[in-house]
């Protein structure tokens, strides 16, 4: 699952370096640095508001960061076209929308280009593809606003691959689909991840479905980071000092719960004041 | 036969000036008003592209009070309120309603001056009624050529944009992520829809172009699968119900003793609500053919 001698020899897609954001007075991420290599596939995990998002705008150049730096195939990240794909958690795709599965992933290859375009024997052949590669054939002539969740996540993907990006981020690709559906699409990303050499990132709240697939964990909490392998970075000792209260990791049926400790829940509870029946 | 075609067109029809100018302005209008209709349904700007109508208004009508001809005012002032609209933040979506809402309320406010100066003074009578319902009977031949002109200004600025502009209907987020001028893109898509909103308020009336802006693009966006196919069904749908409108309108002058026509925009704003409603017949009827396949094939996977 882990293989650090991996990890150490393909090339590296992205660097972030001591990031820091302030958002509206509140800090938002604290120093975070880590960094994520080709075909490997890297778990973004925090709770709520941890500052997934908001580390993901910064990566794509959507958000400025307010200390720290992003480097991408060892440049800084310029505000031109980058080699990223992208899935927001959120595309508007109304069942009014005039467009099927394999345009919205056409609109992929070149949808930043001015002026209009004439379709290609090419074009039509690369989108062809790509919707074979995510498993999409079947519902390529179907309206996207018409697709079950699963059904678009597979095309958002294809439309976001298509460019050939060296780096594909997804902001919480789980958040709307039942479990089936979810798991699905990870081993989709697993296998498009090792087959063309993709850095993958993956935001998450939780973390327990990407456990068979994780090469390594980027923990977000307090808008603090630790990244490295799973076992390494998802322990008590590692999360108590990023959430600054005690924390424990139970491993249960190959599953990890991260729960808030004893002392946290003591403290909870004597601000809270005396309180009966809790637990 | 000939009985049959004298019913359908009345005399004089083909060889009136008025009609030749009508029908080009007519045609011109509703194929700038479907094309940018399909965007403006799409990116939810229905509301903005009524606003720019009472911002037109506004426009023409102080044009005819300071003696300038009424399609110059519709085009300055629908840009000017384009302009400000996206300044007040017509491009985040919660802003979008109220940036349009005081554009909207601002002009409403304008017209009621000029219209009521305008009346008053005694200058420009008829004036309302031309400003708010239209003039397509009554348009110099003259003003097809700044039509046609200012229809292909419109057309060439979607056609510029259009990639970005689906992009960033889609998703802002994709759209700036790949580098594309989120921003100056939807500030180009709004003067597209000012210009097209100043073109349908000179043939149907500032308060009615709302009808040809939405009402074939709509219709168009429940019975075609692609892009191409909602432009083309959009076009189709808009021009001939601008013609059959004014066939209509041309016509009622022999319907009834009296011998006046009826207002042409009547005509055309009720053939398309008649289309949008039929549309939605077919579109309702393919529906429920459809998805029994496609929730099949959900339900197989969820088993």
């Amino acid at each position: 699952m882990t293989d650090h001698t991996r990890a150490a020899a393909t090339p590296e897609i992205l660097h972030v370096d001591q990031v820091g954001v302030t958002l509206a007075g509140r800090q938002v991420l604290d120093e975070v640095s880590f960094t994520v290599h080709a075909g490997e596939f890297t778990g973004l995990i925090g709770p709520n508001g941890a500052g997934k998002t908001t580390l993901l705008r910064v990566i794509l150049g959507l958000q400025r960061p307010a200390s720290g730096r992003v480097e991408i195939l060892g440049r800084p990240r310029s505000p031109r076209h980058q080699p990223i794909g992208y899935v927001p958690q959120k595309v508007l795709l109304d069942p009014d929308m005039p467009m099927r599965a394999r345009d919205l992933v056409a609109l992929g290859l070149d949808g930043n280009r001015y002026g209009l375009r004439l379709p290609s024997k090419d074009r039509g052949e690369a989108v062809r593809a790509m919707l074979h590669a995510v498993d999409a054939d079947r519902f390529a002539d179907a309206r996207v606003g018409n697709l079950s969740g699963g059904e678009q996540q597979r095309v958002l993907i294809a439309h976001a691959l298509i460019s050939r990006p060296r780096l594909l981020l997804l902001d919480e690709p789980l958040a709307n689909l039942d479990l089936r559906s979810g798991q699905e699409v990870i081993a989709l990303l697993a296998r498009i991840a090792c087959e063309q050499q993709i850095a993958l990132l993956l935001s998450a709240h939780e973390m327990n479905p990407l456990l068979p697939v994780m090469d390594r964990v980027v923990y977000l909490a307090g808008g603090r980071a630790a990244s490295g392998p799973t076992e390494q970075v998802v322990t008590g000792e590692v999360l108590s000092r990023l959430y600054g209260h005690h924390v424990d990791v139970l491993h249960v049926h190959g599953r990890i719960l991260v729960v808030a400790g004893a002392d946290a829940a003591d403290e909870a509870a004597a601000a809270a004041g005396p309180v009966t029946g809790v637990g | 036969m000939h009985q049959l075609y004298t019913a359908v067109f009345e005399p004089g029809f083909f060889a009136s000036a008025q009609v030749h100018v009508a029908a080009a302005i007519g045609g011109i209008v509703a194929v700038v008003s479907a094309v940018v209709g399909v965007f403006t349904v799409m990116r939810g700007q229905s509301f903005a592209g009524h606003a720019l109508g009472d911002v037109s208004a506004a426009g023409g009508s102080g044009a005819l009070l300071i003696g300038l001809t009424p399609l110059a005012g519709f085009v300055g002032a629908g840009i000017a309120g384009a302009g400000m609209m996206d300044m007040i933040g017509v491009q985040r979506l919660r802003g979008r309603d109220l940036a349009t809402g005081i554009v909207l309320g601002a002009a409403i406010g304008g017209s009621a001056l000029f219209l009521y100066l305008g009346t008053t003074t005694g200058t420009a009578t008829g004036a309302t009624q031309q400003i708010l319902f239209g003039s397509i009977f009554t348009t110099t031949p003259g003003t097809v050529t700044a039509v046609a002109a200012l229809g292909a200004l419109a057309l060439a600025s979607i056609a510029t944009i259009a990639r970005p502009l689906l992009l960033a209907t889609l998703s802002t987020d994709i759209a700036a992520a790949r580098g594309a001028p989120v921003r100056l893109v939807g500030l180009g898509f709004m003067l597209a829809l000012a210009v097209s909103v100043a073109l349908s308020s000179l043939a149907i009336g500032a308060l009615l172009s709302t009808a040809l802006l939405i009402g074939p693009a709509a219709a168009a966006l429940r019975l075609t699968k692609t892009l191409p196919g909602a432009l083309a069904t959009a076009c189709l749908t808009g021009v001939a119900a601008t013609w059959l409108g004014i066939l209509l309108a041309y016509d009622s002058y022999y319907w009834g003793p009296g011998h006046h026509s009826l207002p042409v925009s009547f005509f055309i704003v009720a053939i398309i609500f008649a289309t949008y409603l039929a549309s939605g017949l077919r579109a309702a009827r393919r529906q429920a053919a459809v998805p029994v396949a496609a929730a099949a094939d959900r339900d197989r996977i969820a088993a």
